[in-house]
C-alpha cells in the first residue's frame, strides 16, 4: 500500500497502522468519551494511576470547582474537567412579580455543571510522532501512539508540538510520559483501565469506526431529547489532525473544557517550512560570497 | 462542606492581561477558556541552552562559510577567526544541546534513526557532521598539521554551513505554539539574517583592519536582514505578534534591534579603526544573541496564553474555513 506525502502528513487517512508499516494489523481502536453521562467521579483517573503505576502529581486545592488535577500531563493521563455555568432556566415561570437582582438569579436561572474526563487523543496525525527524533514515540497496531521509555532522552520536542497540550516531561524522571491507551491491556484483549472504571459508560473504548457510529446516533438521539449544544469533537478524519482517536461527546465549545476547538498538526505546514528554509539557506551562501565581490580592502 | 466554600462560576474566565503603551486601543476578540488555563504545554527545552544554541549554531554556519571564502581570497586572519568561531559554535551548540535533554546519558539515541518529519532529527544529522568537520578544520588551522585535509574539512562544512543558519528557524516553527508556528514563513530569514550578522560580528572583533570589509559588510546585511524580517514577522501575526513586544520577549526585542543596528552602522562607517571595529563585531554579536533569547521568550509566552491558541482558531471555525 502506498500513501501520498499529504496523507502522510495532514490529509485524511483511513489506516494509519498500515501507513506506519504494519501489513497485517487489527482494527483501529479508540475512545470516544460521552461527556452527557459524566457525572465526575474521577474513577478513570484512579484506575489509570493504579494500572500504569503513574505517580503522585500534586495535591493541591486549585478553587476550580471540583477539579485537582487542573489538566494533562506527564502523571495526569485521565482529567476530569469541572465547569460550573450559570444558564437560564428553562422551566422558570414569569409571574409579573417586581423582584431584586438576586431573587431573579434564583428564580429564572439555574447552575449546570459539566463534566468531562480528558484524555490523549491518539490522533491520526499525530505532532508528538512526527517530531519525536529518536523513536522513542511509536505508531501500535492499533492505530494508537505510545512512548517507549527506554528510548526517550527527554529532548521535550513532543511537548510543545502537541497541539492539545497533553505530552509532557516528568521532571523527577526526565521523560515524556502520556496515556499509552493501556498498550498492555489491549494486546490481551482487555480494555483500558478507565473504561473499565467508568460506572456510567461515559468512556467507551472499541473499534474506532463502530464508535464513530455509535457517538453518530447518540448525538441525534439527545438533538432530539431537546438537547441543542451536544456536538462531537474529534471525530471528523476531515479535521486539522485527521481526526482523534479518542474523541468526544460535548455540551459547549471545546475550549470551555480547555480543548483548542480547530486544532492542526503543525507538520502540515512542514514541506512549506523546509522549502523556505533551503531558499534561505541558499540566500545566506549567496549573502556571503558577495560580501567578498568587488575586491576592497 | 457546604456550596458557599466553592469560588462562583466564571463564565467568561479570562487572565487580566497587561497593555503596553504602543498596542492599539481595540477591544480583544472575545474569548473563552478553561479557568483561563493554557491549552498548550509550555515548552520543557532550558534557558539559556536552547536560545544560546540558536545563537551559535547560526553563528557557527554562517563563519563556516566565511571562512573558506576569506581563505580563498587571501584573508587568513579572518579565516583563522572564522574557523575558530565555526569549531567554537558547533562544538558549544553539541554541548548545549546534550545539556538540554532531560536524559543527557542518552544522547546518543539522537542517532537511532534518520526522520524528515523531524526537524530535530534532521539537525542532528546536519550538526554532527559539520561539528566533526569544523573540528577538523579548526585543529588543523591551529596546529598546522594535514592543512590540505584540514582545508578539505573547511569545504565539507561550508557546504553544510547554509543549512546550520536556518534549519533551526523549522525547529522551532514545527511546534504547535502560535507565536512561533504562525512565523514559520519569516523566522528562517529572521534567523538567516541574525547567523550572517553574528558571523560578520565575529570577523569585525577577531580580524585585522586590512581584511575587515567583507566581515563589515555581512554584519551590515545580516543585521538588516534581522530587522526587516523580524519586523515583518511581528507585522503579519497580529494580535499573536503582542508576544514579541511585551514582556521579557520584548525587552530582549528592542535590545537586539539597537544592538543590530549600532553593530552595523559601526562596523560599516568605522571598520578601520580596530577599537571601533571590534566594539561593532561586539554589538552584532550581542544583537544576535539577543534577537535568539526574544524570540524563545515570545514562544514562551505565547504558549502561556490560552488567547493566542483559542481565538485565531475559533476566528477560523466562525469564518467557516480552515
Amino acid at each position: 500500500m502506498s500513501f501520498t506525502l499529504d496523507q502522510r502528513l495532514a490529509a485524511p487517512l483511513a489506516d494509519p497502522a498500515g501507513e506506519a508499516g504494519y501489513d497485517a494489523h487489527p482494527p483501529r481502536m479508540g475512545f470516544f468519551t460521552d461527556t452527557s453521562v459524566c457525572i465526575g467521579c474521577k474513577a478513570c483517573e484512579v484506575a489509570c494511576k493504579e494500572w500504569n503505576l503513574v505517580p503522585e502529581d500534586g495535591l493541591d486545592l486549585t478553587g476550580m470547582s471540583y477539579d485537582n488535577s487542573t489538566g494533562l500531563g506527564a502523571s495526569t493521563w485521565r482529567h476530569v474537567a469541572f465547569v460550573e455555568q450559570t444558564t437560564p432556566n428553562p422551566n422558570a415561570v414569569d409571574l409579573g412579580m417586581p423582584s431584586v437582582p438576586q431573587g431573579a438569579v434564583e428564580d429564572d436561572r439555574e447552575v449546570r455543571w459539566l463534566m468531562a474526563s480528558d484524555v490523549c487523543k491518539h490522533c491520526t496525525h499525530a505532532a508528538c510522532l512526527d517530531v519525536c527524533p529518536t523513536g522513542s514515540l511509536f505508531r501500535t497496531e492499533f492505530g494508537t501512539v505510545v512512548v517507549q521509555e527506554d528510548i526517550c532522552n527527554g529532548c521535550g520536542y513532543c511537548v510543545p508540538a502537541c497541539p492539545y497540550g497533553v505530552i509532557d516531561i516528568r521532571p523527577e524522571d526526565g521523560r515524556a510520559w502520556k496515556c499509552t491507551l493501556c498498550y498492555d491491556r489491549l494486546g490481551a484483549g482487555q480494555e483500558p483501565a478507565c473504561a473499565k472504571a467508568c460506572p456510567t459508560d461515559s468512556i467507551q473504548y472499541g473499534e474506532l469506526d463502530e464508535l464513530r457510529e455509535r457517538a453518530a446516533q447518540r448525538v441525534d438521539a439527545l438533538h432530539e431529547a431537546g438537547v441543542g449544544q451536544a456536538r462531537l469533537y474529534g471525530h471528523d478524519p476531515d479535521d486539522g489532525v485527521g481526526g482523534d482517536g479518542a474523541f468526544f461527546l460535548l455540551l459547549d465549545e471545546p475550549e470551555v473544557y480547555g480543548l483548542p476547538p480547530d486544532p492542526v498538526v503543525t507538520t502540515r505546514d512542514l514541506p512549506a517550512m523546509w522549502k523556505r528554509a533551503a531558499v534561505t539557506a541558499a540566500g545566506v551562501v549567496a549573502a556571503v560570497a558577495a560580501a567578498f565581490l568587488g575586491g576592497g580592502r | 462542606m457546604s456550596h458557599q466554600d466553592y469560588a462562583p462560576a466564571r463564565r467568561d474566565a479570562r487572565p487580566p492581561r497587561r497593555r503596553s503603551a504602543e498596542e492599539p486601543a481595540v477591544p480583544p476578540a472575545e474569548f473563552r477558556s478553561y479557568y483561563g488555563r493554557p491549552v498548550l504545554k509550555a515548552p520543557t527545552w532550558k534557558v539559556p541552552d536552547i536560545p544560546a544554541y540558536l545563537f551559535s549554531g547560526g553563528l557557527a554556519g554562517a563563519s563556516a562559510v566565511l571562512a573558506e571564502l576569506a581563505a580563498a581570497t587571501g584573508r587568513p586572519a579572518l579565516a583563522r577567526t572564522a574557523r575558530l568561531g565555526a569549531a567554537g559554535g558547533a562544538l558549544a551548540g553539541v554541548g548545549l544541546l546534550i545539556h538540554d535533554l532531560h536524559r543527557p546519558s542518552r544522547f546518543l539515541n539522537m542517532l537511532r534513526m534518520v526522520k524528515v518529519t523531524s526537524p530535530l532529527s534532521v539537525g542532528t544529522w546536519i550538526l554532527s557532521p559539520f561539528s566533526a568537520l569544523t573540528t577538523a578544520a579548526a585543529a588543523s588551522e591551529l596546529t598546522g598539521i594535514a592543512p590540505v585535509l584540514g582545508r578539505a574539512a573547511g569545504v565539507g562544512a561550508a557546504a553544510l554551513g547554509g543549512p546550520m543558519t536556518t534549519y533551526t528557524a523549522v525547529l522551532i516553527t514545527n511546534t504547535a505554539v502560535p507565536a512561533w508556528h504562525d512565523a514559520h514563513r519569516e523566522m528562517p530569514v529572521v534567523f538567516g539574517g541574525s547567523a550572517v550578522s553574528a558571523a560578520g560580528g565575529l570577523g569585525l572583533l577577531g580580524a585585522p583592519v586590512r581584511e575587515n570589509l567583507p566581515a563589515a559588510r555581512l554584519g551590515a546585511a545580516g543585521a538588516a536582514v534581522e530587522l526587516a524580517a523580524g519586523a515583518l514577522m511581528e507585522r503579519r501575526l497580529g494580535e499573536i505578534g503582542d508576544k514579541y513586544r511585551t514582556g521579557h520577549a520584548g525587552r530582549w526585542m528592542r535590545a537586539a534591534r539597537a544592538l543590530s543596528a549600532a553593530g552595523a552602522v559601526g562596523g560599516l562607517a568605522g571598520r578601520r579603526h580596530r577599537g571601533v571595529a571590534a566594539a561593532s563585531g561586539l554589538a552584532l554579536l550581542a544583537g544576535s544573541l539577543a534577537t535568539r533569547f526574544g524570540v524563545f521568550m515570545a514562544g514562551k509566552a505565547s504558549a502561556a496564553d490560552p488567547r493566542d491558541t483559542v481565538a485565531p482558531q475559533r476566528a477560523r471555525l466562525d469564518g467557516g474555513s480552515r
